[in-house]
């Protein structure tokens, strides 16, 4: 076991040490603002007070890495600065917290991505499966063909056929998927069904692509075709001589396609007007919301470095090679 | 029914496997092209049968088809297989898995990538028979325990419990004979089950497997490219070509008296003895050199001389450091210590300190010459570039020295526009030659540049190097593993093992008694052209 | 049986020898094995390059014209309507074809030349430099692309120029990671230490020995990364921050006649006019993948 542990522990690190790179880089893009950008945030009016005020606010009169750890603190501590909307010239100030701001809206987008996830997953492992099982069948050709042109399609595109069919010529879902804190689950379930039928149909698609391909590529190693000559059945050598040896590059198709449902979300929430963290980093990149931005950025980064992590941690603990040393 | 082909005594109720104008086509280019055109083949209970042929012949196939198997991109178009009373090439997936396993068993050239990395060596050794209820599973697992230990495996108790990755490769080898026959099968194929092997390692495999073969008095098809190891295992020998049976003959007949033309060629290359002569003006020497790669030290105080117009054999297994040797000669590899001196005079360590003179003198030949060659430049190109590279030669003189090159390795004209993949083996290390020979070189570096060729080529290739030698007195460090093409070609020789230098010197002075340890394993080792070698070897080794 | 010659002759010897075709025979060849899905990607590819190149001829109105009647419905003289300030939607549609698949290319070409530069270099070079740029290229990895392009655009601002550097770049991470994993197997080759034994410098080596061997994996892969950069811009001008009005794109125009669709039960042709520019994107982009599919069979001759 120990190979295993350290293993894991050295692709831990790997993780934390990415991550941190991350942070910076995301950090050091506050230091790439245009220098007029005080006074954009402000307003034309904005006297020369305020302005460095509000320099002295993001920190901007110290030096880079004494305000890179500074941020870093406090994002640990699980404070994400203030928005820069809601100032003006008066020096007023009704800003709000980037907390208060990102949380509820992260809930709503883990909502709508675990839904779709939980339809897709399943879905998308049964038809990579058969697909490979089956190749060069029609069934594979037509499962294929298919998802070739959903990939190649974008999601506003999908999104907007469902709505055209489901919301609008035959309205039996809603086309805005507005849900706040009070909406019942039954209701957010009726309301995100759209959204969630979209992503669901363009993770599908990628994903039983890459499964069907990574079945493949294992159904073609030397060991598989002993397993023929030892005259084992399909299913005994799906069963006993494949899936053993299929769970690390399945987690990775997983882990893969969840990462990009991550992304997929952000197009989709702007197009059913769904209140997640994908439309409010669009609508901060929009009015140029920086503090917003960034801790989007962020959350969607350690996601994306999350799933991967946990893939290789699947594939760590499945590797026969690791599991028993020599 | 009699079968003119057939020469041995009818007896027609012992044959377990005869097939018919066997016919196999493969896929590629978008066309099907036979790969196996119209092959016969019997075989009796309890008698192995050698199937042997250069790469490409066929004989792979041609083994797996006797299961009634064709690889994914193969298909069988013709031709029966009737396998005690079934035929196998119209039977049912079904039905041939009833037989696959149980009845007839298969051991796969690379051991490592025939087991599966999720399961258990004993778990696998027993899978077919317990499947197949051919005995209570604790009755199978007692039974492999048995033959691990008849294999001569350590640890016979407990090696079924380790992963394939946890054991060697002649062991893995090893277990998987013992795979095959846990079932009692009444037939197994071994394809090339020695090829990945050194040659110290098979001849134990080898023993072991036909040990176990002849106690069960097991029928089997032997598919290998190497004479010696077949005449080793079979009684009888087919020798295929290009998909086409060349001659069939009991092994001693075929071995003394062999009738076709290509199977006499198979001989020739042993044939070739070169008288050694001794040399003094040494061209090129390496003194003391240490070298590592990383934080591996794989060379250790090595010191080799090379007599200016000699051959220098570096004989040993792989990971001896021969290869090694040769890259930190041509300056791939800086040496940790060390010097490497040529006409007297010390060569910087890295290549990229080396002058183009310096470069110009030493060349180097490799094993695979479809690798050698850029497949995207003509033969023109490839000739050409060192010419114009150290030799500033341009328009018609450097195509008059193309032509004359060519005219030396024995091609000529026809030759100048062709890609690699348009030329034979043959003709592509043809073409490598005189790539360095274009460069005009004192020294050229050939590492095991006869390896990958068909025995008839390899021949040709050795008498074109030693007349090139003769005529401009080129300098020869000739890296190999095979003792035959050293008897032919060298005039001194350097054993190497685990990255010393065991001995060097004349081949009359290494190839005869007294012998070090090292070298006298490794030379019994080498498999020779007698059915009764290894009988004698085990004897003598007394096992 | 085989007959043998009894003289051995090298230039005689039987090999693998191939017959010899000129360019316009292979070519023709080529064309005559497509399947029918690779025709149709070619002709859908062909058919858009043209409507890009003679988009002034093609299109009836200006780029930016903008006529009294917004949102005009499907009519002899707009044939695809208006939109929602007055532009007629078929002209922009047009010119969207050369703004949308010019920058797309544009971005795509600037990828290849810095992921593809720097992933030749790091593949030959394997030392710090190689280590540098991979470990650089996996911190950059690990932020959805994206998502990062969001963050960029908002500090640096949506032009045109920007866009492309920002998604250029942020594309040659993959570029690079193919084009030093397929260029290290061709580094390994015989024939580069060779040339190397040879004395050759690193530009004949990059140019003549490694380059043109891995053009076959680079060009399917230029069309797959046109696909990414192409739904890539598309999606973010949808967003609003991408492609900025008055230049015409069929990513903005999805989004700002979206409306119109929950018009469909009075007047069908008005919900379908935001998805005309939608479908214009999906179909360019199928027709290359269908392309790419092929090529990468033929190349690969991998036949499972």
């Amino acid at each position: 076991m120990n190979a295993v542990l350290s293993t894991i522990l050295k692709r831990l690190g790997l993780g934390i040490a990415t991550l941190f790179v991350v942070s910076a880089i995301i950090f050091s893009s506050i230091s790439m603002l245009p220098g007029d950008f005080s006074e954009a945030v402000l307003g034309q009016a904005a006297t020369e007070d305020t302005v460095a005020a509000f320099r002295k606010e993001l920190g901007l009169d110290k030096p880079a890495p004494v305000r890179y750890f500074e941020w870093v603190g406090s994002v640990l501590q699980g404070d994400l600065g203030t928005s820069f909307s809601g100032r003006n010239a008066s020096g007023q100030d009704r800003s709000r917290q980037v907390v208060d701001l990102v949380m509820p809206r992260l809930w709503n987008t883990l909502f709508l991505a675990g839904v779709t996830a939980l339809i897709a997953v399943p879905l998308a492992l049964f038809l990579g499966l058969t697909a490979a099982l089956y190749r060069n069948t029609a069934y594979d050709r037509v499962v294929n063909a298919a998802t070739l042109t959903t990939i190649s399609t974008p999601e506003f595109f999908v999104a907007y056929i469902l709505i055209l069919f489901f919301a609008s010529l035959w309205p039996v879902f809603p086309s805005l998927a507005n849900i706040d804190a009070t909406t019942a689950l039954g209701e957010r379930l009726y309301r995100v069904a759209l959204p969630a039928l979209t992503l669901t149909l363009v993770i599908v698609a990628h994903m039983m692509r890459m499964t069907r391909a990574a079945i493949i590529n294992l159904l073609a190693s030397p060991y598989i075709e002993m397993a023929r000559l030892k005259g084992a059945s399909r299913s005994q050598i799906i069963l006993k001589h494949a899936l053993p040896n299929a769970w690390a590059p399945i987690a990775t198709v997983i882990a893969f396609n969840l990462a990009y449902l991550v992304v997929g979300v952000v197009v989709v929430e702007v197009v059913f007007v769904y209140p997640g963290i994908g439309q409010l980093m669009v609508d901060a990149v929009t009015s140029r919301d920086i503090p917003v931005v960034q801790a989007c950025a962020l959350i969607f980064a350690a996601t994306y470095i999350l799933l991967n992590l946990t893939a290789d941690i699947i594939g760590i603990i499945t590797n026969p090679r690791l599991l028993h040393p020599r | 029914m009699t079968d003119p082909t057939d020469h041995r005594p009818e007896a027609n109720h012992d044959i377990l496997l005869k097939m018919r104008d066997i016919r196999i086509d493969g896929y590629s280019d978008e066309q099907w092209h036979p790969i196996i055109k119209g092959v016969d083949l019997t075989l009796r209970r309890g008698e192995i049968m050698g199937l042997i042929g250069e790469s490409g012949a066929g004989k792979s196939t041609l083994g797996k088809a006797a299961m009634g198997y064709t690889q994914p991109g193969c298909k069988l178009s013709g031709g029966s297989i009737m396998f005690d009373g079934i035929d196998l090439a119209k039977a049912s997936d079904r039905q041939k898995r009833q037989l696959w396993g149980t009845r007839i068993a298969y051991v796969a050239q690379s051991a490592a990538a025939s087991f599966n990395p999720a399961h258990r060596l004993i778990d696998q050794t027993v899978e077919a028979a317990t499947r197949r209820g051919v005995r209570p599973d604790a009755e199978s697992r007692a039974d492999a325990v048995e033959l691990f230990r008849a294999l001569q495996l350590p640890d016979p108790e407990t090696i079924g419990n380790r992963y394939p990755h946890q054991v060697s490769g002649g062991q893995l080898q090893r277990v998987m004979t013992a795979m095959a026959m846990s079932p009692r099968p009444d037939l197994i194929i071994f394809d090339e089950p020695t090829t990945a092997l050194d040659v110290t390692t098979q001849v134990e495999v080898l023993a072991s497997m036909r040990k176990i073969v002849e106690e069960f008095n097991t029928a089997a098809i032997y598919i290998t490219h190497d004479l010696a190891v077949v005449a080793q295992m079979a009684d009888f020998i087919q020798v295929l070509r290009y998909g086409e049976e060349v001659e069939e003959a009991p092994t001693r007949q075929m071995l003394t008296r062999p009738e076709q033309p290509y199977t006499k060629s198979l001989w020739s290359v042993r044939a070739l003895e070169k008288p050694e002569v001794k040399g003094d003006d040494i061209v090129l020497s390496i003194d003391n050199i240490d070298a590592a790669y990383g934080p591996l030290k794989v060379l250790h105080d090595v010191s080799i001389k090379l007599p200016r117009g000699r051959t220098v054999a570096v004989v040993g297994e792989s990971g001896s450091g021969k290869s090694t040797t040769a890259r930190v000669m041509t300056g791939l590899l800086p040496p940790l210590s060390g010097t490497v001196t040529f006409n007297g005079e010390v060569l910087p360590a890295a290549l990229k300190d080396r002058s183009k003179d310096q470069l110009q003198r030493i060349q180097m030949i490799y094993q695979m010459a479809d690798t050698a060659m850029n497949p995207r430049q003509t033969v023109e190109d490839i000739i050409g570039r060192p010419l114009e590279f150290y030799l500033g030669l341009k328009g018609k003189e450097r195509e008059e020295r193309i032509l004359e090159l060519l005219d030396m390795i024995e091609l000529d004209e026809t030759f100048m526009d062709r890609l690699p993949s348009e030329l034979s083996g043959g003709q592509k290390q043809r073409i490598c030659i005189a790539r360095a020979l274009a460069a005009r070189p004192d020294v050229i570096i050939c590492d095991e540049v006869t390896s990958a060729l068909d025995q008839i080529v390899q021949e040709g290739i050795l008498q074109l190097l030693l007349r090139l030698q003769k005529k401009y007195n080129i300098t020869y460090l000739f890296i190999t593993h095979d003792i035959a093409t050293v008897k032919a070609i060298s005039d001194e020789i350097v054993v190497m093992f685990e990255g010393k230098v065991v001995e060097q010197g004349l081949k009359s002075e290494i190839l005869s008694p007294p012998f070090p340890d090292y070298t006298k394993l490794l030379l019994s080792s080498v498999p020779e052209m007698d059915p009764d070698w290894l009988t004698n070897l085990l004897e003598n080794r007394d096992i | 049986m085989s007959e043998q010659p009894e003289t051995y002759a090298a230039a005689a010897e039987v090999g693998a020898v191939r017959k010899r075709r000129t360019a316009w025979e292979r070519f023709v060849l080529l064309m005559k094995s497509a399947p029918p899905s690779a025709w149709f990607g070619m002709i859908v590819v062909s058919l858009y390059i043209l409507v890009a190149i003679f988009a002034d001829v093609l299109a009836h109105y200006g780029e930016a014209e903008i006529h009294p009647v917004p949102f005009a419905p499907w009519s002899d003289e707009f044939v695809f309507g208006t939109d929602q300030i007055g532009r007629d939607v078929l002209t922009r549609l047009i010119y969207g074809a050369r703004n949308t698949m010019g920058i797309a290319l544009a971005t795509t070409f600037l990828s290849f030349l810095i992921g593809g530069g720097l992933g030749l270099v790091a593949a030959i070079n394997r030392s710090w430099l190689d280590q540098a740029l991979s470990r650089f290229v996996d911190v950059l990895m690990a932020i959805p692309s994206l998502i990062f392009a969001l963050m960029l655009l908002s500090i640096f601002g949506s032009t045109v120029t920007s866009l492309i550097i920002i998604i250029a770049v942020l594309d040659s991470t993959r570029v690079f990671r193919l084009t030093r994993s397929v260029a290290v197997n061709v580094a390994v080759m015989d024939y580069v230490e060779a040339a190397r034994l040879r004395g050759e410098g690193l530009g004949w080596i990059m140019r003549r020995e490694i380059l043109p061997n891995i053009m076959p994996p680079l060009v399917a892969e230029f069309g797959l990364r046109f696909c990414f950069v192409f739904l890539t811009i598309a999606a973010l001008s949808f967003l609003g921050v991408g492609i900025q009005p008055p230049t015409a794109d069929w990513g903005s125009m999805v989004r700002a006649n979206a409306s119109l669709i929950q018009f469909a039960k009075y007047d069908i042709t008005a919900a379908i006019t935001p998805l005309l520019p939608a479908a214009a994107i999906a179909l360019l982009t199928v027709a290359v993948n269908f392309i790419v599919d092929w090529f990468l069979q033929k190349t690969s001759g991998l036949r499972e």
